[in-house]
């Protein structure tokens, strides 16, 4: 009973600030509103079970990343009567290209009742520390390690652009 | 209602308090110690030895007249202090604060709570406590505001990183991430320090860097930067700033005791004939030893070492630190294959 009513408060709390994400005029309050909608979404996961995916959700995304995203905005002190205009052209690309992510999203709730069940189903453990470690180390090494070389090849690739001369 | 809970909620008050207590004498212990180190007397006017003195100062900043600028932006000017405080207070409830009180048949272990992600949490509000200083600085609408702002998200930023893989050293040895499951094991072997010395001097140093203590205070440098990111905060919205300092500091000296100097276990504790609560209670007072003397480290390096430059603290932070916690997992590992999973 609990749990449903955290899951309504959650599920408000994150669609209604991923919202005022967009909607906001101010940057550094899209930014703020964006961090409330990863709490409510790592609140989901304990929801779910899924402790460690919570944690690393917040210490990550909330913790890391968006620290960053609002330093590089305090940084600039975006000002939004200095907002350039779009020209037309980019209009038209990006209402297509949201159309499109539209539809996909829409494909996926058709098919949400047959969804429901399998996550129902699924072991209520398997987002503990112990178990996520022992599939990932054990069923899923190569995967695990090739996407540790993508994020280590993506570090290098940063590093060497930011350096000024490139040797 | 439920003993359990009620216990809980009783527990939650008795360790916001005793936070909130001691971080207002650490500010007295702090002045006090100054004095000693530069051959002065500290305070001595209100109260035995100055005692009264963290009341005073509490009335004082509370009767202070209270600016907002008007150029800031208000509404997160003032949720930034909330924020920062609340952070602060956030952290001690995963931390073990001694064994089990019997009452009945009944054990209540002294922890709020025991998640299996104790440490996981640790850093998860560690990360977000930066936001308050972040939104402090940049509501202020005040250059130097904004630069300590910024300064305090890199250097927390960078030295995150470092923590987070000395402790991965650290639970590769446990095998769990369970503060309540760390402080027992090192009941039945050794303090953790033993085995982690290098792990230990990096978290040592990456706490210093995280509670924005001397040797790392750029972001308040006020040599270059006025005040730093509270450099237009005023009354208790100022002291809440300060006070939050204390109380990380306070805190991070109880996760070092926990997790590298056996928590609430000593030398000898079952030699000792004492059964139940008798050394339930004395457990809880070799815990805030432990943490006190931490404290005083905290003290005495701010009193006896200079301040760093930004570019020497970004290489200690990234070229050092970073790199050693890295060998450290090395040759843990290595340690850990040969001499089996402790020792």
């Amino acid at each position: 009973m609990l749990t449903e009513y955290a899951f309504w408060f959650l599920s408000f709390v994150a669609i209604f600030s991923a919202l005022a994400m967009i909607f906001s005029k101010n940057p550094v309050y899209s930014v703020l509103s964006l961090i409330l909608t990863f709490f409510a979404i790592a609140g989901h996961y304990f929801l779910l079970n899924a402790q460690f995916l919570a944690a690393v959700h917040i210490i990550v995304y909330a913790g890391a990343i968006m620290v960053l995203f609002l330093y590089v905005i305090m940084m600039l002190n975006l000002n939004r009567l200095e907002e350039d205009k779009k020209s037309t052209w980019m209009k038209f690309l990006s209402v297509a290209a949201g159309g499109l992510l539209l539809f996909v999203l829409l494909a996926v709730v058709k098919r949400t009742d047959e969804i429901t069940i399998t996550a129902q189903a699924a072991n209520s453990d398997c987002g503990l520390v112990e178990n996520l470690g022992k599939v990932l180390y054990n069923d899923y090494l190569l995967p695990f390690e090739l996407a540790s070389i993508l994020f280590l090849g993506a570090m290098v690739g940063a590093v060497y652009l930011s350096k000024k001369e490139l040797a | 209602m439920d003993p359990i809970l009620l216990y809980k909620i009783i527990l939650c008050v008795v360790v916001f308090a005793v936070s909130l207590g001691i971080a207002a004498y650490m500010t007295w212990g702090e002045r006090k110690l100054a004095a000693i180190l530069q051959d002065r007397v500290g305070p001595n006017r209100a109260g035995p030895f100055g005692l009264l003195q963290p009341i005073a100062d509490g009335i004082k900043m509370f009767m202070k007249e209270e600016m907002i600028p008007g150029a800031s932006n208000r509404f997160l000017f003032i949720l930034a202090p909330c924020f920062f405080m609340l952070t602060a207070c956030m952290t001690g409830v995963v931390i073990p604060w001694g064994g089990g009180i019997t009452i009945d048949g009944v054990t209540y272990p002294m922890q709020i709570t025991d998640i299996n992600i104790g440490l996981l949490y640790l850093l998860g509000v560690v990360s977000i406590g930066v936001y308050g200083i972040m939104i402090g600085g940049w509501a202020s609408n005040n250059k130097y505001s904004l630069m300590g702002a910024l300064r305090a998200s890199s250097q927390m930023i960078s030295y995150e990183v470092a923590m987070g893989l000395a402790l991965i050293a650290l639970v590769m040895m446990t095998g769990t991430l369970s503060l309540g499951e760390i402080a027992r094991q090192q009941d039945e072997g050794l303090a953790y320090v033993v085995y982690q010395p290098l792990g230990f001097l990096i978290f040592i140093i990456c706490a210093f860097a995280e509670t924005n203590r001397a040797p790392f205070d750029l972001p308040e440098s006020e040599s270059e930067l006025v005040g730093g990111y509270h450099t237009e905060y005023s009354s208790m919205k100022l002291g809440f700033f300060l006070f939050a300092e204390y109380i990380n500091m306070f805190i991070s000296s109880a996760v070092m005791a926990t997790l590298y100097f056996g928590g609430y276990n000593f030398p000898f504790q079952h030699e000792l004939g004492l059964e139940g609560n008798t050394l339930s209670i004395i457990q809880t007072v070799v815990l805030f030893a432990k943490i006190l003397i931490f404290i005083f480290i905290f003290m005495w390096v701010r009193w006896t070492l200079p301040r760093f430059r930004y570019d020497q603290l970004m290489n200690l932070g990234w070229k050092v630190l970073l790199p050693l916690a890295l060998a450290n997992i090395f040759f843990t590992g290595i340690g850990m294959y040969l001499f089996g999973k402790l020792g």
